[in-house]
Parts: structure tokens; C-alpha cells; sequence
């Protein structure tokens, strides 16, 4: 702020505080006498509105010049007079700054010995396991589920099937850089609307195993192959599901099928390295691990 | 009779009713988002009734449509009386009648439209914004007019607080609603940033201070008195704290922003200023409770003045309430919490609408030649689903909105958060229930309202009422 605004401020403020005072010195500059009261009521409105001049509570009164007083010591000890500091130099910024460090002064070391271990060490640790719970629930919940179960478009992490491989040095990627999942939209390469319906219907039935019948195939074994594999198990460098393990992140039917076929989809999983560090990613990488086991 | 030697009772009639009737309306679209926040299915998967769309459509509702109808009826009855002239200009205020129900009626169709500019309480798109400056503007003229075609000298109280209400209302709304109109329905606020955040938060605080408590205060100042036949405590206490009210409220605004991108020298002020405000607010409680003594045992048989009565002691309690929530401190724990929606209902139910409820069972059968309503055992009635209704909503928001910020700031030794977020909802959902329940007791009060006054004013032709001569000019 510049100093013109900064005095706008502070002179702006002062008047008003300073009008407070008078405003309560004027109307209470004499004790209404007896009469004084009277006088007034002979003013009538509409019949039967009068007024009363009764004195200012003294109890209201010192409220009043309270409030403005402590008003005044605040404006001095904190900021608020422009860009006058107050003399206790607070702000918000430094007082968040020194509660995350006295966080960190107090908890950081703690976190710093999890921090040091092997995760296939700290799953057998029931206090790193429940910190990694508090964590998980703050941080993960959201769209893992309460439970871990997953939802439609965020990964089940009970179970041992994975995306992107469930090994703790995985599961620790994963946290901390993010992952980011393309299923490229494909409706172009269809010549025709049944040619996209042979291929969602191959799809479907590859559990079943492959149909090297099927028109389809052709095509899977030059477009999508590159991906999900000659077997169709997957590429979990890619993070290529397996389409052959009736595990669906976007659902089972045709309809979802043929969605993720022709207009592809893109999964995101946000990375928090930056947010929460490597020594709470280890432990909640450890919880996340100790659930598929 | 001369046309000019009646009051024009007609606009007043008609704002009245229309205030009844956009209570009902209000509420019962509140009591719907209520049972959304428990049953997230209500909503049935319309995009017209998703909670986003009907909570905007709530607090326009009850604030413009139910508490803007009562002070346009209030207003232009209070400053006749008390001016004992006829209002000025007849047709400029049949014009702001049909105005202010045309902006509520596109308000009602934009809003679960989904036609919003994002700001709280100022949601309206630019073509109605220009509608609502219009009529304002014209309720201005009309007013204060009024005031200048007088036949007393002295204005009275009441007066300053509605001319404060509707002059500094038609500033908030002209400047915090400053924005480029990019298509008919869609436009881009002039300020950007913080800048906006401020500009939305000195309107949506000063809408508290002028629209809900200074012209409340205006409607206070008439109808206690004129209620309880007795005279106002002190005209002095009326001086200071009018001009204390109208000049602080403007500073408080930042409170809203505390812990945000604001600097920290606008938080400050925003929070001492609030502090400050307690005393002033205060002042109109006392004078209009004091107004009282003397007629105590009137509460016993008057179920107005007990609305009356409980309005005031709501409006005390809310308003050391806001200033407490508006020091940092508290406000770490309160902000984003439902203690702010238990705050602004123990305002804006016990304060805004018992005050509303009482003076229009004061005023409405004036409006149709009665001298009372066609039950007051109804009134009673009313009085109490009011008033259980009320605290059954403050207390469950209260008790829900402080656990919910003693649950998000909870550590474990570890350091780690105790409780992940939908914890604290599950926690709330038996509080939501109690806030619905105490939503729908108040709502069947209106209802019992809506039979009151229909059995009072039925059949009525009302005739026109001569201007009263003024006592001493």
C-alpha cells in the first residue's frame, strides 16, 4: 500500500474512533433533569407516539467508551493503522509460519524415524500403521472411500489388483509424483458404428478369452496391443489395466465399454509429495500396502 | 374525501399481504434445502432443484421478497403516520409495489436456473440489478419526499432509520454489483480478486446492517410504541446510537475475510469496528425494551407485543453474538462452520421476522378498519411454534457448528487430524434433523398466519383513512 492510502487508512480510522467519543460526550454532556424528560414527550406522533428523554445507561455508556478504548490498544499492538506494523509485529502469515514450525519441531522427528524405515518394516508397526490411517482418512479418503473400497473412476486399494503395480516402491510413486491414466478416445479409427460395437463386444468377452474369430481382434492386435498387451493382461508401466481380470474402474457394461473405447478416458491421481513429504508418504504408503495384505 | 386528506393505504395493503405470502414461500423453500442437507436424494437428480441453486433462492426469498415486502409496507405506512401527510406520488409507488414483485418473480425463475453472478445475496444478473436500482431509486423519491411534504417538525425516529436504510442500500447495491454485461443473463464483476472479495463483503454485511437491522429498527421504533401505548425510553439513547450504528456497521464488512488473502491491517479494522458495534446495537434493544416499562403486564395478554418483545431480545443476543464471532479468535473456530447459519437464523428468524410477524398483526387490521385480528388466541398460537421454532434451530446449529470446529482443529499425539471431514458431517446429521424440525414448527406458525389474516381481512372493503392532524406543527 502506498504511504497517501496508508494515511487514508489511518486518518480515516482515527476520525471515526475519535467521532465515537465525542458522539457519547455530546449526548451525555448534561444529566437530563426531571423536566428535561417531560419536555420532550410533548412531542406527539399520530396520536399517542411520544419520547421520553431519559439519561444514557451508565452501564451502556461505559460499554461504548470500552469497546472504543480496547479498539484503540488493538490498533497499536497489531496491524490495522495502515501500513503501521503494530508493535507486536504479528501477522497472519508468520503465525502460520511458526505453528508449522513448531509442528515440525515437535512431531518432525518422529515422522523423520518412520520417515527412515522400510515400509515392509513399519507395516508391522501398529503406531506407523495408525498414523497412516489418520492420514489416509484426511488425505485419501475423498475418493478412495472411507473404506479403501474405491468408487467408479478411483482405484479399490483393498484388493491386489493394480494400475500402476502394488509393490511399497509403487504404491510410494504413486503418492508422491501422481499418476496420470490416458485411454485415448478411438470412435475415428471405426469406419463404422458395428465395427465399434464388434470391438466393445470383443472386449467384454475377453475374460472369457481372446476371439481370434472375432473382426475385432485384427484391430486389438494393431491398436491396443501397444498398451494392454499381446494376452491383454495389461502394462502396469503404462498403467494399462488388464481387460482380461473382470476388475472395471468405470463399470462392467457394454455401455461403459464403449464409452471408454471411443471417447477414452483420463484418471488423474494428484501427487502430494510437495504437500506432505516423503516421510509421511512412506507411512501412508505402508498402510496403503498393509490393506492388500 | 379529498384525495390528499387520506392516507394512500392501498401500496401498503398490498406490500402486507405480499409479505405474508413471500414468507410462506421463503421458508418453505428453506425447510426443502434443510431436508436436501439430510436426504441428498430430494433433489431427484433436477438440476432446477439441486441444493446450490435453491439455497440462493432461500435467502433471496425470505431477505428481499418476505423481509424487503415488510419494509416497503412499513416503511410507506410509518412515514405517513408519522408525517401525517399522504405519501408522495401515488403512481411511483403503485410502480415500486409491481416492481419489487417482478424482480422477485425473476428472481424465482433465474435462480434455479441457474442464472447467478456468484455473489451472496447479490446472485441477481445485471438486467435486474438495473430493475432493483430503479425501484429503489423510486422508493427513495417516494420516502423521502414524504418527509419533505411533513406537517410536523420534528422527524421522527423511525424515519432516520429507514431513510439511513434505503439511501445506504441503494449504494451497496449500485456499487457492489458494478460488473460488464458480456450476453443478456451473464456478466463479469468490475473488481477482481480480493478487491471483489471486500466489495462483496461490505454489501453482504452492510445488507445485514441496513437492510435487516436499520430498517428493522425503523419498524421497531413505530410499532412497540405504537403497540404498547407507551412513549420511547430516550430520545437520546435514539440519537447515539443511530449515528453510532450507521457509521460503524460501514467498517465491519472484513470480518467475513478473516484468515484470508486480505491484508491484515482491513482484517483488523473490520474486527475492532465489529467490537465497537456492540454497544450501538445494543442501544436500540434497550430503548425499545425500556419502552415496555410500565406496561409489563401487557406481555401477559398481548401476543403482539410478546413477538415484539422476544424480536428485541433475539435482535440483543444476536448482536453480541456477532461481534464475539467477529473477533479472530473465535472466528478460527466459527468461520465455515453452521454456527454462521445458527447466528444469522437466531437474527433473521428471532429478530427480522418475529419483528415483521408482530408488526404486521399490529398494522393489518388498521389496513382493513378492525381494531384487531380475527383471533387472537391464533396470535398466541403463532407467538409460541415462533418461538420454539426459533430456539430449536439456533440451539442445534450452535451445538452442531461449534463440534464441527472443535473436530476439524482436533490432533491426535501424533500430530495427525483426529477426524477426516465427513466425520463431522455424520456428527451433524441428528443436528440437521433438529434444525429441520425447528424449521418446520416455525413454518407451521406461518401458516397459521396465513389463516389469521385471511379470516381478518375476508369480505373487508377497506375504506380510506383520514391523515390525522398533527398535535403541535
Amino acid at each position: 500500500m502506498s504511504s497517501p492510502w496508508s494515511w487514508y487508512v489511518i486518518l480515516g480510522t482515527i476520525a471515526s474512533l475519535i467521532a465515537c467519543f465525542w458522539l457519547v460526550a455530546y449526548a451525555n454532556r448534561q444529566r437530563a433533569s426531571e423536566s428535561e424528560i417531560k419536555e420532550s414527550e410533548s412531542h406527539v406522533w399520530d396520536e399517542n407516539i411520544r419520547e421520553l428523554n431519559n439519561p444514557l445507561p451508565m452501564w451502556w455508556l461505559w460499554l461504548f467508551i470500552g469497546t472504543v478504548l480496547w479498539s484503540v490498544f488493538y490498533l497499536i499492538y497489531y496491524p490495522g493503522m495502515g501500513n503501521f506494523d503494530g508493535l507486536s509485529g504479528w501477522s497472519q502469515e508468520q503465525q502460520y509460519a511458526d505453528e508449522v514450525a513448531a509442528a515440525e519441531a515437535q512431531y518432525g522427528p518422529m515422522f523423520a524415524a518412520f520417515g527412515a524405515m522400510e515400509v515392509t518394516a513399519l507395516v508391522d508397526d501398529p503406531a506407523a500403521l495408525g498414523i497412516g490411517q489418520s492420514l489416509y482418512q484426511n488425505y485419501c479418503s475423498q475418493c478412495h472411500g472411507s473404506t479403501a473400497q474405491g468408487a467408479r473412476g478411483f482405484p479399490n486399494l483393498t484388493d491386489d489388483e493394480w494400475l500402476y503395480g502394488g509393490s511399497p516402491a509403487q504404491i510410494e510413486h504413486s503418492i508422491m509424483l501422481g499418476r496420470a491414466g490416458v485411454m485415448p478416445p478411438l470412435a475415428g479409427v471405426f469406419p463404422t458404428e458395428e465395427a465399434l460395437d464388434e470391438m466393445v463386444r470383443y472386449v467384454q468377452e475377453m475374460p472369457d478369452g481372446m476371439n481370434t474369430e472375432s473382426p475385432a481382434h485384427q484391430q486389438y492386435m494393431t491398436l491396443c496391443i501397444a498398451c494392454h498387451g499381446p494376452t491383454g493382461a495389461g502394462l502396469q508401466a503404462l498403467g494399462a489395466p488388464s481387460l482380461v481380470d473382470n476388475v472395471y474402474l468405470y463399470g462392467s457394461s457394454a455401455a461403459e465399454t464403449r464409452i471408454s473405447i471411443a471417447a477414452g478416458r483420463a484418471g488423474e491421481m494428484p501427487a502430494f509429495g510437495d504437500l506432505i513429504g516423503s516421510d509421511r508418504a512412506r507411512i501412508l504408503a505402508a498402510y496403503v500396502y498393509s490393506l492388500s495384505q | 374525501m379529498d384525495n390528499s386528506s387520506s392516507y394512500n393505504d392501498k401500496v401498503v395493503r398490498q406490500f402486507a399481504i405480499m409479505t405474508v405470502v413471500w414468507g410462506v414461500v421463503g421458508m418453505l423453500v428453506g425447510l426443502i434445502i434443510a431436508a436436501q442437507l439430510i436426504w441428498p436424494g430430494l433433489s431427484m437428480d433436477v438440476p432446477w432443484l439441486t441444493y446450490s441453486r435453491l439455497r440462493p433462492l432461500h435467502t433471496n426469498a425470505v431477505i428481499f421478497a418476505f423481509g424487503g415486502s415488510a419494509l416497503f409496507a412499513t416503511a410507506y405506512y410509518v412515514v405517513q403516520r408519522t408525517c401525517h401527510v399522504r405519501l408522495a406520488f401515488d403512481k411511483l409507488a403503485a410502480f415500486t409495489f409491481w416492481g419489487w414483485q417482478a424482480v422477485i418473480i425473476l428472481a424465482a425463475i433465474t435462480l434455479p436456473l441457474g442464472i447467478t453472478q456468484s455473489k451472496e445475496y447479490a446472485e441477481l444478473e445485471w438486467p435486474i440489478d438495473l430493475l432493483i436500482a430503479v425501484v429503489w431509486v423510486s422508493f427513495g423519491i417516494c420516502y423521502l419526499f414524504t418527509i419533505g411534504r411533513r406537517r410536523v417538525k420534528h422527524i421522527y425516529v423511525a424515519n432516520w432509520f429507514y431513510a439511513a436504510f434505503i439511501i445506504t442500500v441503494a449504494v451497496l447495491h449500485i456499487f457492489n454489483n458494478l460488473a460488464i454485461p458480456v450476453s443478456l443473463w451473464k456478466s463479469y464483476p468490475i473488481y477482481s480478486g480480493v478487491v471483489d472479495g471486500m466489495m462483496q463483503w461490505w454489501y453482504g454485511h452492510n445488507a445485514v446492517g441496513f437492510f435487516l437491522t436499520a430498517g428493522f429498527l425503523g419498524m421497531m421504533y413505530y410499532f412497540v410504541p405504537k403497540q404498547a401505548n407507551r412513549p420511547i425510553y430516550s430520545y437520546r439513547l435514539s440519537v447515539v446510537h443511530f449515528w453510532a450504528l450507521i457509521a460503524i456497521y460501514m467498517w465491519a464488512g472484513p470480518h467475513h475475510l478473516h484468515y484470508t488473502s486480505l491484508p491484515n491491517w482491513a482484517q483488523s479494522i473490520g474486527m475492532v469496528f465489529s467490537v465497537i458495534l456492540l454497544a450501538p446495537s445494543w442501544g436500540g434493544m434497550i430503548n425499545g425494551i425500556m419502552t415496555l416499562s410500565g406496561a409489563w403486564h401487557k406481555l401477559r395478554t398481548d401476543p403482539v407485543l410478546k413477538f415484539m418483545i422476544v424480536a428485541l431480545s433475539f435482535y440483543g443476543m444476536s448482536t453480541f453474538e456477532g461481534p464475539m464471532m467477529s473477533i479472530k479468535t473465535v472466528n478460527a473456530l466459527s468461520h465455515y462452520t453452521d454456527w454462521t447459519i445458527g447466528h444469522v437464523h437466531s437474527g433473521a428468524l428471532g429478530w427480522v421476522a418475529m419483528m415483521t410477524i408482530g408488526s404486521l398483526y399490529c398494522l393489518i387490521p388498521r389496513l382493513y378498519n378492525k381494531t384487531e385480528m380475527y383471533s387472537i388466541k391464533l396470535i398466541d398460537v403463532h407467538f409460541w411454534t415462533s418461538t420454539i421454532g426459533v430456539v430449536l434451530y439456533a440451539v442445534s446449529m450452535w451445538i452442531a457448528g461449534i463440534t464441527q470446529g472443535l473436530m476439524w482443529r482436533a490432533l491426535n499425539e501424533d500430530g495427525t487430524l483426529t477426524y477426516s471431514f465427513i466425520e463431522s458431517i455424520k456428527f451433524t446429521y441428528p443436528y440437521y434433523g433438529i434444525r429441520l424440525l425447528g424449521g418446520l414448527v416455525f413454518f407451521s406458525g406461518m401458516l397459521v398466519m396465513v389463516y389469521n389474516v385471511y379470516m381478518t381481512i375476508r369480505k373487508v372493503q377497506p375504506a380510506p383513512v383520514p391523515v390525522v392532524q398533527a398535535v403541535r406543527a
